[in-house]
């Protein structure tokens, strides 16, 4: 199950709407619990990919999750898990999804038609690499505003 | 050597919790193997069943990649730091960039090795380079490092339109042809040197002169045109049968020292006329042979062209288009200049007035009845024998400085071209006068300013200059 605050899944839907028909991607910046997620912010990041790749493929560059995970750890936070969107596709994820994907992060999936966020699920991919397993995603506030 | 290998996030529950691990090891690729072997775990999540490290897997040594050194064979050394780090990649299944595109032999795949780790490239985009055709117009200074990085980069067929023969000075920069091409038609050379450096890929050549009969059909066989000649009417031309015909124009030109650089796309926006709508007027922008040029600057400018062709090839966002690079090299600069479509423009706007090639050599006032129609010339025997009959004439070179360094003709006073008329008084008017430059062209320029500006005297052209003069009447006179 993974937890976000309403602001961070606007933001994402935002970031979706806005690159479409272009892929986008960004990283989940909250906590791992006991057996859950919470995000608390989210990190864009420019899809690495050439221009004529875009509309289906994303990338996050090493030296981008890097720094993002540097961020992260100046604001108390780690990385979580990561969300792109499929432009015209439904919020599944795909095989190339599978082979490039590592268990324990939620993926998130922000399904836009034409131009408008038409579903946003999570997904953990199993610890034996052969699929994704949907998690519940619940939207809701932080307890404890998280300090600036 | 021990070595700790520091642990991502999320493969820490594969590795027992631990965020960090030492092993003992002589490689990169000997540390992973011992972090699996204490871990079978991790091992799927970082190999795939080929035993290859998976695509999105980085390893970092003491923060370099890996892949910028010896990959799985670099070296340790005691107390050193290798880090995992993913790429995130991933996107919807539908790829449709794969349909299509040629595969790569294994004897590709390891040339352009290091082109396909790239994420910016890949197997797809090496794909596309290799289906890829591209048009270079002129195999000289620019054309030379175009045509060898492309060859290198693997473009699948490259045309090369020239109809020059190598000269000497041709050598000073244009590395694609070497000392024993010298006589030999350009493309060929050309055609050898490219083949050598990768026998892969197509090469066409088109040993013709570019003109408005044959520019629009050879254009329509390519994707893009690279731009490598070296005069006004031919820029105008390739221009324009770009524009016609809906290609990419990746321009470079360079003077001296100075370059230029850009992709000139009328879909996209600017052509090369919207900049320079009008050519200088003939005389004013010398050639190279006028006004000399630092050998490696077409080099540099050349390795640019190619570098914004392979990125229009794999789709890059970030081109040269609707951006004019200017580069000094002497100063070491890099200016930028933004670049618009101009909506009048004859040939991209939005009224086209040309919507077929024309006449270029007009266009750029070459086609006006030359002056020495009316101006007097001597041959160079001829002067020579009116010299020894010991007649009183007085030569005036209007060559630069540094070329009378090179070369002159003894007994010779030098006022360059363009203090010639400011200098008018330095020249008896009472006396015959013969004027010679070069060739034969900056002096009959010399005689119409100075009559122009009302000189009195008698100005007598010498026909084919200093290089007439040592091929008639002086050998030891160096010719360059």
């Amino acid at each position: 199950m993974i937890q976000i605050t309403s602001g961070s899944l606007n933001e994402v839907a935002r970031h979706a709407e806005s690159d479409y028909p272009y892929e986008c991607c960004g990283l989940l910046l909250g906590e791992f619990l006991e057996s859950s997620k919470s995000v608390a912010e989210i990190f864009p990041i420019s899809n690495a990919r050439e221009e004529a790749a875009k509309r289906n493929r994303f990338l996050i560059r090493p030296d981008e999750l890097r720094r993002g995970e540097e961020y992260a750890k100046g604001r108390n936070l780690a990385v979580v898990g990561f969300y792109h969107s499929h432009p015209d596709h439904p919020a599944e994820p795909s095989q190339y999804d599978l082979e490039h994907a590592w268990p324990i992060y939620s993926y998130v999936i922000v399904s836009v038609k034409s131009g408008q966020v038409a579903a946003i699920r999570s997904w953990e991919q199993e610890f034996d690499r052969s699929r994704f397993t949907e998690e519940v995603l619940e939207v809701r506030e932080p307890a404890v505003s998280v300090a600036k | 050597m021990q070595v700790t290998i520091s642990i991502p996030t999320a493969l820490r529950h594969f590795a027992g919790g631990n965020a960090t691990i030492r092993v003992d090891a002589i490689t990169t690729g000997e540390a992973l193997e011992q972090l699996t072997a204490l871990h079978p775990e991790l091992r799927k999540h970082l190999f795939n069943d080929k035993n290859e490290l998976r695509s999105f897997v980085n390893v970092y040594l003491n923060e370099e990649d890996v892949r910028h050194r010896e990959g799985s064979s670099t070296p340790v050394n005691e107390g050193d730091s290798i880090m995992i780090v993913p790429s995130i990649a991933g996107g919807a299944t539908a790829a449709p960039e794969v349909k299509n595109l040629p595969e790569l032999s294994h004897e590709e795949i390891a040339r352009y090795s290091r082109h396909l780790i790239m994420p910016e490239v890949g197997l797809v985009g090496q794909q596309r380079i290799k289906a890829a055709s591209v048009l270079m117009i002129g195999t000289g200074g620019l054309g030379a490092p175009v045509g060898m990085y492309l060859a290198a980069a693997g473009v699948g067929r490259l045309g090369i339109v020239d109809f020059d023969v190598v000269e000497a000075s041709n050598l000073q920069r244009q590395i694609i042809h070497g000392t024993a091409d010298v006589g030999r038609p350009k493309i060929e050379s050309a055609r050898d040197r490219l083949r050598e450096i990768n026998p892969h890929i197509e090469i066409e050549t088109h040993e013709t002169r570019l003109t408005s009969e044959n520019a629009l059909r050879l254009f329509a066989n390519y994707e893009i045109i690279v731009d490598g000649t070296d005069n006004f009417p031919t820029r105008y031309l390739v221009n324009d049968a770009c524009v016609l015909t809906n290609k990419p124009n990746v321009y470079g030109s360079i003077f001296r020292f100075e370059g230029q650089a850009s992709v000139f796309w009328a879909k996209r926006g600017a052509c090369y006329r919207c900049l320079y709508p009008e050519p200088p007027p003939p005389g004013l922008v010398p050639s190279c042979a006028e006004g000399g040029v630092l050998g490696v600057l077409p080099g540099i400018v050349g390795a640019i062209q190619a570098n914004e062709t392979i990125k229009l090839i794999l789709g890059a966002q970030d081109t040269l288009v609707n951006r004019l690079l200017v580069f000094d090299a002497w100063q070491m600069r890099f200016r930028e200049l933004k670049l618009r479509k101009d909506p009048q423009c004859p040939v991209c706007g939005e009224q086209p007035t040309i919507k077929e090639l024309i006449d270029y050599e007009a266009f750029c006032g070459l086609r006006q009845a030359p002056p020495t129609g009316e101006l007097e010339e001597i041959s160079a025997t001829e002067l020579q024998q009116q010299l020894q009959r010991g007649e009183d004439i007085q030569v005036i070179d209007v060559r630069e400085p540094s070329e009378y360094q090179i070369a002159r003709i003894a007994g010779t006073k030098l006022i360059p071209l363009n203090e010639v008329v400011n200098r008018m008084t330095e020249i008896d008017s009472t006396r015959q006068t013969v004027v010679h430059c070069k060739g034969g062209v900056r002096s009959a320029k010399a005689i119409t300013a100075l009559q122009q500006a009302g000189f009195p005297g008698r100005l007598i052209n010498l026909r084919g200059g200093i290089t007439a003069w040592s091929n008639e009447v002086d050998p030891t006179v160096p010719k360059y």
